[in-house]
């Protein structure tokens, strides 16, 4: 079909030419954040001045590198779906497994508001639990927004370290879950469905049309723009009063490197903190300006991240409660040694 | 004949709007639907639906997972 062929090429053009528009304010951050700042009748080097200019530097930049980026992996997720993750994963082996599980968890498309359905999908059709586990817990934690933000508030070596630690957990955490043999605390309908109806047919993957592949990277942007532009905004906020204001010694007997309770502490505090990645990490820039130590931060973090009680009760109507304080437990214990060795490593 | 239509999804904005999607393509097509929504875990499991929201028509499931393409809806009502 010459026509579609057509469409494709001119969607790329229009792709490319996007990504040059970018490119040329990308490079007109600074001056644009100046001018907007020297607007306000404060002196520039005043805490109201930092904080302003600090607002209007990083709001924009971090919208558009999100607007990259959720473009980007919107494309690539159309090669992925979860009916094909889950039949890569079906009667994989432990250890390789989970590895393969965490990663594909990056990539696959999913949404929080699934993750029940998803979880029966993969267990009844032979997905080990420890390597479902493994998806369930790198497919929110690790994911695009955290890493752009990171990138662009903190710098790309924290963010390739979150990435890689992120990984780190899910897989081991996931692989002692599958050593614990705990699929007996499935609740007992869903150990109904394991057992008895076989895997259901997955529709027919009908092939895409690079317009369409685009198509569903727009619509991946719009998604997550409506979800976390006000959260980007309120972090950003809260992250230049933190900026401006907060004394830095106050920080660094709070949450440095040397008190040794902060890191237990964070995790504590991050498990009812209920926000996406945009939310939390403006404020974890700031804090880490002001002295904090990174492992404490990104302690925090993962734990706000990963660890939410929103999905704590969803999970519950397939888990019972003492298998959810296995997970609690293993993921919790993974992230308080991340934080630990950071603080230690930095 | 009332074509079943089936909307799994827990509750979630998108399957809201599915499922107005759904009668929106209908009553364009003048088809006659009875639109069903299915928002319990184990059935929406059960239908092999793995993201949300899920479409069945007349028990066949014809997509899942974020919301469907207009064009392509109209496609599986008729």
């Amino acid at each position: 079909m010459p026509r579609r062929e057509m469409g494709g090429w001119g969607w790329t053009a229009g792709v490319v030419a996007s990504a040059v528009v970018w490119w040329l304010v990308y490079g007109q951050l600074i001056p644009v954040s100046e001018w907007l700042t020297a607007l306000f009748p404060v002196a520039r080097h005043s805490h109201t001045g930092e904080a302003i200019a600090f607002f209007f530097y990083d709001v924009p930049k971090v919208m558009l590198l999100l607007t990259l980026i959720v473009f980007a992996m919107g494309v690539v997720r159309t090669w992925f779906s979860p009916e094909k993750t889950r039949a890569l994963l079906s009667g994989k082996r432990e250890g390789a497994g989970n590895v393969m599980s965490a990663g594909l968890g990056v990539v696959t498309p999913f949404c929080s508001c699934s993750a029940v359905p998803l979880f029966i999908g993969f267990v009844s059709a032979g997905v080990p639990l420890g390597i479902t586990f493994s998806f369930l817990i790198a497919a929110p934690m690790v994911n695009e927004v955290a890493l752009v933000l990171l990138f662009g508030l903190v710098g790309w070596k924290v963010a390739a370290t979150y990435l890689a630690f992120g990984l780190f957990i899910a897989i081991v955490a996931g692989w002692i879950i599958g050593r614990l043999h705990l699929e007996g605390w499935l609740q007992d309908w869903v150990r109904d469905i394991h057992s008895g109806a076989s895997a259901p047919t997955a529709i027919a993957d009908d092939k895409l049309a690079v317009a369409d592949r685009y198509r569903a990277g727009i619509e991946a942007v719009r998604e997550i723009f409506a979800r976390v532009w006000v959260w980007i905004i309120l972090g950003i906020g809260m992250g230049a009063l933190i900026h401006g204001y907060v004394p830095e010694d106050l920080m660094v007997q709070i949450m440095g490197a040397d008190a040794w309770w902060s890191v237990p502490a964070a995790v504590i505090l991050g498990i009812p903190m209920y926000t996406n990645a945009a939310g939390v990490i403006p404020i974890v820039e700031a804090l880490l300006g002001k002295g904090a130590a990174l492992g404490t931060v990104l302690a925090f973090m993962m734990s706000v991240i990963a660890l939410s009680l929103p999905e704590m009760i969803i999970l519950r109507q397939v888990l019972k409660l003492r298998l959810i304080a296995v997970f609690i437990g293993v993921v919790g214990g993974g992230i308080l040694m991340v934080g630990y060795l950071f603080n230690l490593i930095f | 004949m009332v074509k079943i239509v089936k909307v799994y999804g827990p509750g979630c904005k998108r399957c809201d709007a599915a499922e107005g999607m759904v009668k929106a393509a209908a009553a364009k097509l003048g088809i006659e639907v009875a639109v069903e929504k299915v928002s319990d875990m184990a059935q929406i499991a059960m239908a092999g639906v793995m993201s949300t929201p899920g479409i069945a028509v007349d028990g066949k499931l014809v997509h899942t997972g974020g919301l469907p393409d207009a064009r392509k809806l109209e496609e599986w009502l008729l």
